[in-house]
């Protein structure tokens, strides 16, 4: 494909703080279609704060964000919901709503968003339940009786119930067990491959970088300081990037 | 958006499957069932992808289960990416569980009772347990002054006691205004509306002053206690607490009820002065009998002090049972949102509950003691 590729999510000029305290400032950030960006930042350096702006959750105190090439600032009600139908979000520990049970979860956003009679949808839940690689016996458990690893992969579930476009993940593999966490890079791998998903995914796991990620955004100074492969950020002179990727860690993820 | 939609034609070496429309999840509708219908009983040998425009894993999924299976790769030679969704989809063991039964009505009633009955005790159990708990911990507190929490305390007593004085005062205001309308008007029948004062007097200073004050803080603190104590259950705070050898006891509860402890008396007494207050403005306005007049009554009646004694004295009972509930409700939460919600409504119904039946036991013993 020659044609310029269509930007899914457009962020021009973001400042973002909580009183006095500026997270973001002109923060540009754009992700093409069909990318898998990693976003990579230390602690506090405001990645879920993006992440919520991107989504909507938050109200940006200056710049625009658009998703689809349209403004987040000025959706009308119809468009809004068309957002909601075509993206998913999975939260950082997995946001199940706990009087629900796992397969009533992934059917949440089918019965707000879509027509279907009531079979159909569980039959879709169904197979979202066992796309993200979980046994039917956990259909109709609640999310407390769930451990942390399943509660990402119901999560994921939920957030890929509607076939959305574009993928939130905030820090998928946190918490997994490192075998965990390479399945679930596998499968987001997968199933950004064959269902053609653009994601945006919150990492500090150096290892899903590795295996998965097109581009990495790097967020530090307030602004998105690189937007580049990983073996391009690996020769960068930031010094921020320069440790995380050339530190102990990195090296190792690098060799695997 | 375009309706999902199919077309089965028979060819000389099998069905041909013409797909129109988007085949999404927000556009499928009722083909999927449409197409099962369909094909029932044929054999699709070819697809033609013409003019199919998006498709997504419901799609597939309605193909799948309307029994197109088996088509090669080369089938979706028009549409790669397509063939991608429906590989994905065909390869997964689907499987679909019933909901786990539920037992028939007459046994589900009768477990109920069972539950009901093996829960109050368990209950009764726990909360004894936290009885010998708390006393013991009130046993070091005192033993180890040192040991008290006096940052802890003082904030609670200003977050439960200080501000809750406004809503008390209100609420007591109220209830003299409205034990002094009753009062005269029917007082003022039998020729004896000055008896409206004692009436006042009375309810307000031995019962209303500080019933009100105990349910108002039950619905305002206990809740408030069990949702704190229960959150940090469920942040996994008091096991950090414990594996740091600091007693959660000392930490949480004991602060807690010695702010109330404190606290409750104090809001009585101003609660006291607000129903009285109350009671005065209506007797004024209603009777044309002034303040000084409504004090005077008040001091010539020999049994008044008591009466607000007797008041005071159930403040601290009040004050340890609404503490006490709150804090233990909060430390029987367990990890879901549920269970808090439970327990927090739990604290509140219990806590009014003991305070209005404190209260009966309380008019019984001073009944006895002709007090």
């Amino acid at each position: 494909m020659t044609a310029p590729k269509e930007h899914l999510i457009e962020v021009r000029g973001l400042r973002s703080q909580f009183g006095d305290n500026v997270i973001h400032d002109d923060l540009d950030l754009t992700v093409e279609r069909g990318e898998v960006i990693g976003v990579v930042g230390g602690s506090g350096t405001g990645k879920t704060v993006l992440l919520n702006t991107i989504i909507g959750l938050k109200e940006p105190e200056g710049g625009s964000v658009s998703i689809f090439g349209r403004d987040m600032a000025t959706l009308s009600k119809e468009e809004a919901a068309d957002v909601e139908r075509r993206t998913g979000v999975l939260f950082q520990s997995g946001a199940l709503f706990s009087s629900l049970t796992v397969l009533q979860n992934v059917a949440a956003p089918l019965v707000e968003h879509t027509r279907l009679p009531i079979d159909t949808i569980n039959e879709i839940a169904e197979m979202k339940i066992a796309m993200v690689g979980l046994k039917p016996g956990a259909h109709h458990l609640k999310p407390a009786e769930l451990s942390g690893g399943m509660k990402k992969r119901v999560g994921l579930a939920r957030a890929l119930a509607l076939d959305p476009e574009l993928l939130f993940l905030d820090e998928p593999t946190a918490g997994l067990d490192p075998i965990g966490a390479a399945a679930f890079d596998e499968l987001i791998r997968q199933l950004s491959d064959d269902l053609g998903l653009t994601v945006f995914m919150i990492t500090h796991d150096l290892d899903s970088l590795y295996a998965i990620t097109d581009k990495v955004a790097v967020l530090a100074d307030k602004r998105v300081v690189a937007k580049a492969t990983v073996s391009e950020l690996e020769r960068s002179d930031h010094p921020w990037i320069r440790e995380y990727f050339l530190g102990p860690r990195g090296r190792a993820a690098r060799a695997a | 958006m375009a309706r999902a939609d199919f077309q089965v034609e028979e060819k000389g070496d099998g069905a041909v499957l013409s797909l129109s429309g988007d085949w999404t999840t927000t556009s499928l509708g009722r083909t999927g069932r449409r197409l099962q219908d369909a094909v029932a009983g044929r054999k699709v040998a070819r697809i033609d992808l013409t003019d199919l425009q998006k498709f997504d894993t419901a799609g597939a999924l309605a193909l799948v289960q309307g029994g197109v299976g088996g088509l090669g790769k080369a089938a979706w030679k028009a549409r790669p990416e397509a063939g991608r969704i429906y590989a994905l989809v065909e390869k997964l063991e689907r499987q679909s569980v019933p909901p786990p039964r539920r037992a028939d009505p007459v046994t589900r009633t009768f477990a109920k009772i069972g539950h009901g009955v093996y829960d109050f005790a368990a209950e009764a159990t726990l909360s004894l347990a936290f009885l010998g708990r708390l006393i013991a911990a009130t046993g070091s507190a005192l033993k180890h002054p040192g040991r008290i929490r006096w940052a802890a305390w003082v904030s609670q007593a200003e977050r439960s006691g200080l501000d809750a004085l406004p809503i008390i005062m209100v609420t007591n205001f109220f209830i003299g205004a409205v034990v002094a309308f009753l009062g005269v008007d029917l007082l003022t029948q039998f020729g004896a509306g000055v008896f409206a004062v004692q009436l006042i007097g009375v309810s307000v200073l031995r019962e209303f002053a500080v019933v009100i004050t105990a349910v108002l803080l039950a619905g305002r603190s206990a809740s408030a206690f069990a949702a704190e104590v229960g959150a940090m259950r469920m942040n996994q705070e008091i096991d950090a607490m414990q594996v740091m050898g600091v007693n959660a006891f000392q930490a949480l509860v004991i602060p807690r009820l010695a702010a109330l402890l404190v606290m409750l008396p104090l809001l009585t007494f101003a609660a006291m002065l607000a129903g009285l207050f109350g009671g005065l403005l209506v007797t004024w306005s209603s009777l044309n009998l002034g303040p000084a007049f409504f004090m005077q009554r008040l001091q010539d009646d020999p049994n008044m002090f008591q009466h607000a004694m007797v008041g005071l004295s159930k403040a601290p009972v009040f004050a340890l049972v609404v503490a006490a509930i709150g804090c233990r409700q909060g430390m029987a939460v367990a990890g879901d949102v549920e269970s808090l919600g439970r327990r927090v409504t739990a604290a509140v119904v219990q806590a009014i509950f003991a305070i209005i039946f404190l209260d009966a036991v309380f008019a019984l013993i001073y009944l006895e003691l002709n007090l």
